[in-house]
């Protein structure tokens, strides 16, 4: 019996986000199935991206407070090049306006990418897009 | 204590490479070759030069410059931040530095394969855990790591705004590419289209098409820039700077400013446009020219709209009908600009706008008062006002 | 035009984090702490600021540092190559940009996980191909790969040339860490060490031994540079900047400036020194203290040589005898340097040089200060400035 085993060529896979000290935690969320916005303990300001100092009041205390997940497509692209493995086009990639009032990025999927339009609601769903990569996307609302 | 820098410099030299898809040396070389033409062209000596200014993304220090030229010493060097939003700055840091004390002659310059080269990628990774990294890691994961799409999502909300179309960016593409034909140095040097080969091309990021985004080049381009009192001795004509600002306002990320109450203009050209034309005492009235920053067509409009040639939303109107051409309202990228001259990452704007101080364009305009030059989009930017001598 | 920033500019706040050898939070946030209680500690809000500057080895854009403190624009915004070099350089930025009318307040900082994150003891590494990666590419494949290697060449020949002995190096050491072992923000407060200690360390890279190389830390330091006039106001004793200055030699090159006929001076100090001297119209007998860069303890002796403390081949001498102690001619690094603070390249330094005007430093010295000399890294273009009362 050999002891060699196969290993499948591995498929491209989407670029990984950055995960450090300043956002672990909105990451952690994630991968529990839960988009978060970071929250300002001292003034309650909201923000996104996370980042380790409140800019009103200069807090460095923070929660992440669970968001809704509905919101609208303030602007969107559609990419066609360049071609990056990993990823399938035309690509619909939109800055999602969150009804609690901070913006995402995110891919819009489950539509054509030439049907998304500025103003339409979406939900996030939270994927596993490869076996070690979970992401926020995001969905018409029906 | 000086309250303005007004007319306290001038670009007294300019130098460049050809622009290419391949230069076929290494950057310092084309840095060196821009560098000594720019030398040239201001009739001084290299151990005139007593300063340095590039880009923190250019690849060559300035101390390989400094012994490419066999210079003795340097009173100052300094590095602008943010790729594209920085060629400006390299005047803003040579202009405090002259009229502080600081020295007395500087040298700025931008060289780079950037066609042909291996560029930082604005998804790099590895290396330590760089705020700038942490940045690219919001949007690589979604396939959105390409300046054609980060400029397309403001283009896409200004069009649904202001409901400006296609049209507009055509007129900009067209006029650029115009301009470039005569333009013997031009990568697009004799290379007419017309607005059918405009909307027959694909889109690359909807709703930005091929000839709305401009091309990599290699290439460098370098000035010089001394006090107006030495430059009335120099053999060209001053290029006086009359104002030069950077700026960075409120929210800003680098390219990727999407969380701001509205993203159909920019503050940080509000901010840039306010001081250079408080520092100069003129008005977008007092513009004869202007070298706009025009990596895509579409930030020309965002461009026109803070520095006052036109109301918020309304610019999509004002190019329309020739306005940018050399008999419009604001001959614009005289030398075809980033879009069809060669995407120098703006350095090439300095040189064609003393160009057209000097009267030396190959598209000169009737009027040279004053000129504008601006760099890039969606980063902390920067822009000067050209004058002539008085 | 301005033939002089002399006394044009102070400066009015200082902030600095704790250094540590683990600081357990990202560099943003420690940019962002510091910054934050420099703009406190001049009496400012951070609207009140209108420029930043900054390190090109810094991680954090100053963008981000903007937006996590709280400052709504900035007009003025530049990044100081070379490392060790850069610190004063960051004064000088300031002072050029308030004093041209360009900004009103600028901040300069540097926040690091110089120990828990990126250490620069790991050597340099491969890049693209820019010049400064072609030069390294001259001394790694001989594994000359870290600045300890690139100093001892330098020292080891200035040994040779000048008799001097590993006695003025651990009189430096020693001087220093008894500095910092009264700091209580020192990585080594609390922890004086002996000229036995110095000589029973191993080597590090010979002719260096463990104490005559600094530590590598986490950490963050920040200040704030405004104008002499609206200094008046603010609640700190102003620290005047008297002159800042920069400097490249004939043959630089980063570290490895070893192609020019004598490699026991650096003649980019020279050019510093002479401009500073020139803006403020002083000489080294004006200087009452001074902070020196000490990554390493023989740069001590090519700066006070450069500077004009003694001349040329003479620092091993000069420094003998308590030189640089708290009752010397020249009270130095009275934090306890690089060497023994802590390593913010240089801007923990800035900070002790405004405490040591304000007269707040822990290890003041009972003379009147009138005015301090602060230097940045050496052998690759470098800064210094003059502050004063
Ligand atoms: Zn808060």
């Amino acid at each position: 019996m050999s002891a060699k085993t196969e290993t499948a060529p591995s498929a491209p896979q989407r670029m990984r986000p950055v995960v450090g000290h300043d956002n672990r935690e909105w990451w952690d969320h994630i991968n529990e199935g839960q988009l978060t916005i970071q929250k300002c303990k001292e003034c309650g300001t909201l923000r996104h991206p996370p980042r380790p100092m409140c800019w009103k009041c200069q807090s460095l205390e923070a929660e992440h407070m669970p968001a809704s997940g509905k919101g609208i497509v303030y602007s969107f692209v559609v990419i066609h090049k360049p071609v990056i493995p990993g990823y399938e086009y035309p690509l619909a990639v939109a800055v999602v306006e969150l009804e609690e009032g901070t913006r995402i990025v995110s891919n819009v999927v489950g539509i054509e990418a030439g049907d998304v339009k500025i103003g339409m609601p979406v939900k996030v769903s939270i994927e596993a897009v490869d076996e070690t990569l979970t992401l926020p996307l995001f969905r018409p609302a029906s | 204590m000086p309250t303005s820098i007004k007319d306290e410099c001038a670009i007294v030299g300019i130098g460049q490479t050809e622009f290419s898809k391949f230069s076929g040396r290494s950057e310092l070389q084309v840095t060196l070759e821009c560098v000594e033409a720019a030398i040239a062209d201001a009739g001084i000596e290299r151990s005139d030069i007593d300063g340095m200014v590039t880009l923190s993304i250019d690849g060559s220090d300035e101390i390989a410059v400094m012994r490419g030229l066999g210079s003795q010493e340097l009173k100052f060097f300094s590095r602008v931040p943010h790729g594209i939003g920085g060629a400006m700055s390299l005047v803003h840091q040579a202009v405090m530095a002259i009229s502080s004390g600081m020295c007395k002659t500087v040298l700025g310059y931008r060289a780079l394969n950037g066609c042909s080269g291996n560029q930082p990628k604005a998804s790099a990774v590895g290396g330590p855990l760089s705020t700038d990294q942490v940045h690219w890691g919001w949007y690589n994961p979604y396939g959105f790591s390409d300046p054609t799409s980060w400029v397309a999502m403001f283009t896409q909300r200004y069009m649904h705004e202001y409901g400006a179309t296609a049209e507009s960016l055509a007129e900009i593409a067209l006029t650029m590419r115009k301009h470039a034909v005569n333009n013997p140095n031009a990568m697009f040097y004799d290379k007419p289209i017309t607005s059918e080969d405009y909307f027959n091309s694909p889109f690359i990021a909807e709703p930005l098409r091929f000839y709305d985004c401009c091309m990599e080049a290699d290439g460098g381009a370098a000035f010089v820039i001394t006090s107006t009192e030495r430059a009335k001795d120099l053999p060209h004509a001053p290029a006086v700077v009359r104002g030069v600002a950077q700026g960075a306002a409120a929210d800003q990320e680098v390219m990727t400013s999407f969380y701001r109450d509205s993203i159909t203009h920019l503050p940080e050209y509000d901010l840039v446009a306010k001081q250079c034309y408080e520092q100069s005492g003129l008005s977008a009235d007092d513009i004869d020219a202007a070298v706009l920053y025009d990596a895509f067509t579409s930030i020309v409009l965002y461009q026109l709209e803070s520095f006052g040639f036109c109301k918020r939303g309304e610019a999509h109107d004002f190019v329309k009908g020739g306005t940018l051409g050399l008999d419009g309202r604001l001959p614009c990228n005289t030398n075809g600009g980033q879009l069809s001259e060669a995407h120098l990452q703006g350095i090439n704007g300095i040189t064609e706008a003393v160009r057209i101080i000097r009267g030396t364009s190959v598209n000169q305009p009737k009027k040279n008062d004053h000129v504008l030059a601006t760099s890039g989009f969606g980063v902390p930017s920067s822009a000067m006002i050209l004058g002539q001598s008085r | 035009m301005l033939t002089s920033i002399k006394d044009e500019c102070a400066i009015v706040g200082i902030g600095m984090t704790e250094i540590s050898k683990n600081s357990g939070r990202s560099e943003l946030q420690l940019a962002a702490e510091c910054v934050s209680a420099a703009i406190k500690d001049a009496g400012l809000k951070p609207h009140d600021i209108d420029g930043l500057t900054g390190f090109t080895l810094d991680h954090v854009d100053e963008i981000e540092v903007a937006r996590t403190v709280g400052i709504p624009e900035l007009k003025m915004m530049s990044r100081m190559p070379h490392g060790g070099g850069a610190p004063m350089s960051l004064v000088q930025q300031a002072v050029m940009a308030v004093s041209t009318g360009m900004c009103k307040a600028v901040v300069g900082y540097r926040a690091m996980n110089g120990r828990s994150g990126a250490r620069y003891s790991e050597g340099v590494a491969d890049g693209p191909e820019t010049t400064d990666a072609i030069s390294w590419g001259w001394y790694m494949p001989y594994g000359l790969l870290t600045p300890a290697c690139w100093v001892a060449m330098h020292t080891q020949r200035y040994m040779h040339e000048y008799g001097a002995t590993d006695e003025a190096l651990a009189e430096i050491a020693v001087a220093q860490r008894d500095f910092a072992s009264r700091n209580p923000n020192a990585l080594f407060y609390g922890r004086p060490i002996t000229m036995d200690d110095y000589y029973n360390a191993p080597y590090i890279v010979e002719p260096l031994k463990l104490y005559d190389c600094c530590i590598e830390t986490d950490g963050g330091a920040a200040f704030v540079i405004t104008s002499a006039e609206r200094a008046k106001d603010l609640p700190h004793t102003p620290a005047m900047v008297r002159s800042a200055a920069q400097g490249a030699a004939f043959d630089q090159e980063v570290m490895t400036s070893f192609y020019r006929d004598c490699i026991t001076t650096l003649p980019e100090y020279d050019l510093v020194a002479k401009q500073c001297y020139e803006q403020s119209g002083l000489g080294p007998d004006d200087l009452d203290a001074a902070i020196i860069y000490d990554a390493f303890t023989p740069i001590v002796l090519f700066q006070l040589e450069s500077f004009g403390f003694c001349k040329h081949g003479e620092g091993h001498e000069w420094v003998k005898g308590g030189t640089l102690g708290p009752d010397g001619r020249l009270p130095t690094n009275t934090h306890g340097g690089l060497l023994s603070e802590g390593y913010i390249h240089g801007i923990n330094g800035l900070a002790e040089g405004v405490r040591l005007i304000r007269g707040t430093s822990v290890n003041q010295p009972k003379k009147n200060i009138e005015n301090v000399l602060v230097t940045s890294g050496a052998s690759m273009p470098t800064s210094a400035i003059i502050i004063g009362k």
